[in-house]
């Protein structure tokens, strides 16, 4: 019996169309288009101006505060502008604009492909490089990844847990990752426990990677201390409570952090740019991205820049198909729909998905019939049409009380619902209302 | 860029789960209760299911057309559920115009007024079950004598159900090899224990429905007539001839597990099997009808909106709480 | 016989007792309450809005006979009438307050503001804004999915099927100002009615600079600062690439919906100008 979270919980076709392609290097683009704002947090404190020539991992922009992260430029160039630009949240962000000349790197970064697994580096110099690189969790959410670094006071990490698990449909990145740099991801693993202190490392791998649970498993014969978790192929495994649930057979408590139980989560695609960043020096300037979709000619996975247009990499792809409906900026059950394609590639986007227009309208909503599936299938134990009621009724005091905070949008109630109706976004705008109303509260 | 690119917020795929299939998929559970009633009770229950079916849906289109005048949705099956069901609820020797009767009740006072499928606080197919019982007594308490393939209608031989047969000491109780194929006194489509059973696995399968409702009412029965019957084996039935007697197995399946009048959580779920089997045990044992699985049903619907607000389900990281 | 008397003794006795708790009850736990609470509350609309800041009628009333001076108190649905009533039964004197009205600073119709991509989720604009821009390129115009409408309780606002945009009939809005906070795009403004219910406002909140702005809306406001220029009373501030009118300075000369080349400003309620029509042969 494989290991799995307790509650709710669905299993949608997994669509990994580009499981088998090897991870291609994408040609350096003409342009790249860099935002401040990658991360959740502050936005960093710009440190170019408009002319300035940069190397491959010049420091564009500095962390502005404890939740922030650097920037570092993923070419080499010259600033033609610093201006607003078309980001995947919908909304324009200050990027840099660097036009492309030649291919120079800062002389700190080793760019070979040699791997290295020895390190001295002590717990306090691995964070300090971590940091300098601008590093961020890299599975979507984009927290910056030096604060999970420093647990709070009194808390410490048994367990560094790593997410192998890619649960979204489509999404194969983090799979080829495992697949191509296993030693490397590996040694991040190391490196990342000795940075927090944790005695055991956990790769947790949904059963659906039957490949890359072997390779790992054949890698990790000569570390004792960490474990391959096969998992039972269940979205949202990947969230993060469920997969400490999966792993330690710890639940966290609403509200809280994994630390509370003595758990730290890491991407894949993370522990790899750790990797890269304590080894080579080399800051968070590429990473690994699925583009893919049903009538997308060549569905593949590429190392690309940060900054690089998602267009180029459709294009790249084979072209965007005729009957396009919706392009994806993640994967199809937590990805944002994108309003343009002249959007950037940035850390935490894991992949690009095209949807074709017949599947992406969504169906008439009819009435709740009460049948319960969203309610068996909540991971969080929620009761996702009262709360769907209740926001639009906009009583936020019944929202409030039925945990409306607890939600991680994982999407598994629209997906279930029969009668199609749109449960998550009645439940985001409670969410966001509640959450507000709480923290007025407390001030 | 010529084409607009649609927008909309997570997710962007759907299971393709619909009303429709979910209303079908019990429709094909009750295809061998169907069967079953029409080998031992022939003509009759056709003609009863029939009338029921196409009346209850007539009955809504005309509502939904020329009351409401909203959009016609009679193509989601759930009429054809509702009167599917009410004809199981009803003797197969029944006269039409009752049959007419209790489709208008149940579509036009237990469904549509409180704004159709989803929004009926009773199970429809029951409240016009139990307004004719209670409207002509006399023709819901005689059933027709099991036969095969009997050919006649209204006039055909009656006797007595099993549970009527222990409410009043009379008769022989049939054996538990028939009671279990059907082969005894009853409505339409509560007779087979096997069909009924049948159709609950193929729900199970099609995860129409979860083993909550069902399992737990024919426990809560199975346990307290237990009890009784241990008490005091010459007044009280064995626990077996409760649960396959009577319309029990088709209640629990079938009525109780309705969506819009059973509650949302397992927890919830479990609070409502227990009441109902509880309620009809009491109402056969000491009531004055011998059977009360419609009345204990009916009772918890009523209870429904409260268990669903004072019974949550178990929530993620709840038992932290406790260490 | 017994019977009938005992009973008569015993539903007195009852009765008695009940009057005798009730009397003691209200005499020992009466709550004071001044008449004129009352009497304004009979003068109030009853619509329990909210806008005057109380959370309902009667608290608003409440406040008014605890508080003695109006000049802190209105109502904005009743409107200076209704206070000037209330004023008459406490003997105070009321401030003459200006009238207000909700503007939507928005005019990105369809043509003026092509649609760039579709949008399929709820009809909700709390909903859209969370999760973009809007389906234009401009992200601070109206969505058109009618938050204001479903908050207006006085039936003032309503969609128009043909712009998509928010449209305010004067004659219903009382400047309750629920809808101000029903905007996510923060597009609605209490202003004054005006002379005649004459006004002038900048109609656009795009804070995007001016090229992208106007690439976004034929008729955004590109910060040019012409407005600021022809103001003769310094009304008009520029801030983050836009512009806005106050109130207070505005004296309705017209000048700045004349400069402004794209027509963000608006001018309601004035005299179409008279066009001198001229002779074919002059020219």
């Amino acid at each position: 019996m494989l290991k799995t979270f307790r509650i709710g919980g669905i299993h949608p076709p997994e669509n990994k169309l580009s499981a088998n392609a090897e991870i291609e290097n994408f040609p350096v683009p003409r342009q790249v288009i860099i935002p401040l704002a990658q991360h959740i947090g502050a936005p960093a404190n710009l440190l170019v101006k408009k002319g300035d020539l940069v190397q491959v991992g010049t420091l564009l922009a500095e962390s502005a505060g404890f939740i922030s992260a650097n920037i570092h430029s993923s070419v080499s160039g010259r600033v033609a502008k610093i201006d607003q630009a078309m980001g995947a949240s919908g909304y324009r962000k200050m990027s840099v604009f660097i036009d492309v000349e030649g291919d120079e790197w800062d002389a700190a970064i080793d760019k070979s492909d040699i791997f290295i697994d020895t390190c001295d580096f002590t717990a306090k110099e691995i964070i300090s490089k971590i940091a300098a690189a601008g590093i961020v969790g890299m599975g979507g959410a984009a927290f910056p990844t030096l604060v999970k670094l420093n647990p709070p006071l009194g808390m410490s990490a048994e367990i560094l847990i790593v997410n192998g698990v890619e649960c979204e449909p489509y999404l194969t990145s983090d799979h080829a990752l495992m697949m191509s740099k296993g030693k490397e991801i590996l040694v991040g693993t190391q490196l990342l426990m000795r940075s927090l202190g944790a005695l055991k490392g956990a790769i947790g791998i949904e059963n659906n990677k039957k490949d890359a649970i072997k390779l790992m498993k054949e890698l990790a014969l000569a570390y004792t201390d960490i474990e391959i978790v096969p998992l039972k192929v269940r979205y949202p495994q990947g969230g993060e409570k469920q997969l400490v649930e999966a792993i330690t057979n710890r639940q966290i408590a609403s509200g809280s952090l994994p630390i509370s139980v003595g758990a730290v989560v890491q991407n894949i695609g993370t522990v790899f740019a750790v990797y890269e960043a304590v080894q080579k020096n080399k800051p968070l300037i590429e990473r690994v991205i699925t583009v893919t979709g049903k009538h997308l000619a060549k569905p593949c996975n590429l190392r690309v820049r940060i900054g690089t247009s998602i267009a180029d990499l459709i294009e790249y792809a084979g072209g965007l198909p005729e009957d396009t409906g919706k392009v994806i900026f993640g994967g199809p059950m937590m990805g944002k729909a994108l309003v343009t394609m002249a959007v950037p590639v940035v850390k935490a986007c894991s992949g690009i998905l095209i949807l074709p227009s017949l599947e992406s309208k969504r169906e008439f909503a009819s009435d709740c019939i009460r049948c319960a599936k969203c309610v068996d299938v909540c991971p969080m134990g929620l009761v996702p049409n009262y709360l769907m009621t209740v926001s639009d009724f906009a009583d936020w005091g019944k929202a409030e009380k039925f945990d409306i905070v607890d939600c991680i949008e994982c999407g598994s109630c629209t997906y279930i619902c029969p009668a199609n109706r749109p449960l998550l976004d009645y439940i985001r705008i409670g969410k966001v209302k509640v959450g507000s109303i709480i923290r007025a509260r407390k001030n | 860029m010529s084409t607009k690119l649609i927008i909309s917020p997570s997710p962007h795929i759907h299971s393709g789960d619909t009303i429709e299939k979910n209303m079908y998929g019990v429709l094909i559970a009750l295809i061998p209760a169907s069967l079953v009633s029409f080998y031992f009770f022939g003509l009759g229950s056709l003609i009863v299911t029939l009338v029921s079916v196409c009346s209850c849906v007539f009955f809504e289109f005309f509502i939904q057309k020329y009351i409401l005048k909203s959009k016609i949705r009679i193509s989601d099956g759930s009429a054809f559920i509702t009167g599917l069901l009410l004809a199981f609820n009803l003797p197969s020797n029944l006269p039409i115009w009752i049959v007419v009767i209790g489709a208008l009740v149940a579509i036009g006072i237990a469904k549509m007024p409180y704004g159709g499928l989803g929004n009926n606080i009773f199970n429809p197919a029951l409240v016009g079950r139990v307004f004719l019982l209670i409207s002509f007594p006399g023709q819901m308490t005689v059933w027709p004598v099991p036969g095969v393939f009997p050919m006649q209608y209204t006039d055909a031989l009656t006797g007595a159900t099993t549970l009527n047969m222990i409410k009043n000491n009379f008769g022989e109780i049939p054996s538990y090899t028939s009671m279990f194929l059907g082969n005894m006194g009853g409505s339409v489509g509560e007779i087979s224990a096997l069909a009924l059973l049948l159709g609950f696995a193929y729900m199970l399968w099609k995860k129409i429905i979860t083993w909550h409702i069902p399992v737990v009412t024919v426990f809560t029965v199975f346990a307290f007539t237990g009890i009784m019957y241990a008490v005091d084996p010459m007044i009280y039935a064995h626990p077996l001839v409760h649960i396959l007697s009577g319309g029990l197995l088709l209640g629990a399946i079938f009525m109780a597990t309705d969506y819009a009048t059973s509650p949302m959580t397992k927890r919830g779920m479990i609070v409502y099997a227990v009441g109902i089997g509880l309620i009809s045990t009491v109402i056969r044992l000491w009531g004055a009808y011998p059977e009360g699985i419609s009345f204990a049903i009916l009772i918890m619907n009523a209870f429904t909106p409260l268990i669903n607000i004072y019974v949550k389900p178990k929530r993620f990281g709840e038992r932290k709480k406790n260490d | 016989m017994n019977l009938i008397i005992l009973a008569i003794c015993l539903l007195a006795t009852i009765g008695s007792l009940g009057a005798l708790i009730l009397f003691v009850a209200s005499k020992k736990f009466e709550v004071y309450e001044d008449p004129r609470i009352g009497d304004i509350l009979a003068i109030l609309p009853s619509a329990n809005c909210g806008a005057c800041g109380y959370p309902s009628c009667s608290g608003f009333a409440q406040a008014c006979v605890a508080a003695g001076s109006l000049a802190a108190l209105s109502c904005p649905v009743g409107g200076q009438d209704t206070m000037l009533e209330v004023a008459g039964v406490l003997g105070a004197t009321v401030l003459s307050a200006n009238p207000m009205v909700a503007v939507v600073r928005c005019a990105g119709d369809c043509l003026n503001r092509p649609r760039t991509n579709i949008y399929d989720g709820i009809a909700n604009c709390r909903a859209a804004s969370l999760l973009y821009g809007g389906d234009s390129d401009c992200s601070y115009g109206c969505l058109g999915l009618g938050d204001c409408v479903k908050v207006c309780s006085f039936g003032a606002l309503s969609i128009n099927p043909k712009t998509l945009l928010a449209e305010i009939d004067e004659s219903k809005c009382t400047s309750c100002g629920v809808c101000v906070a029903s905007c996510p795009k923060s597009l609605i403004e209490m202003r004054r009615k005006g002379p005649q219910s004459r006004r002038i406002y900048v109609s656009c909140m795009n804070k995007d600079r001016g090229v992208l702005a106007r690439k976004a809306c034929s008729v955004a406001c590109i910060s040019c600062s012409k407005c600021q220029k022809a103001c003769p009373f310094e009304a008009i501030t520029i801030e983050d690439n836009l512009a806005y009118i106050d109130d207070d300075k505005c004296r309705l000369c017209n000048k700045c919906v004349e400069v402004c080349p794209t027509s963000s400003i608006k001018a309601f309620n004035f005299p179409i100008k008279k066009v001198k029509l001229v002779k074919i042969e002059e020219i």
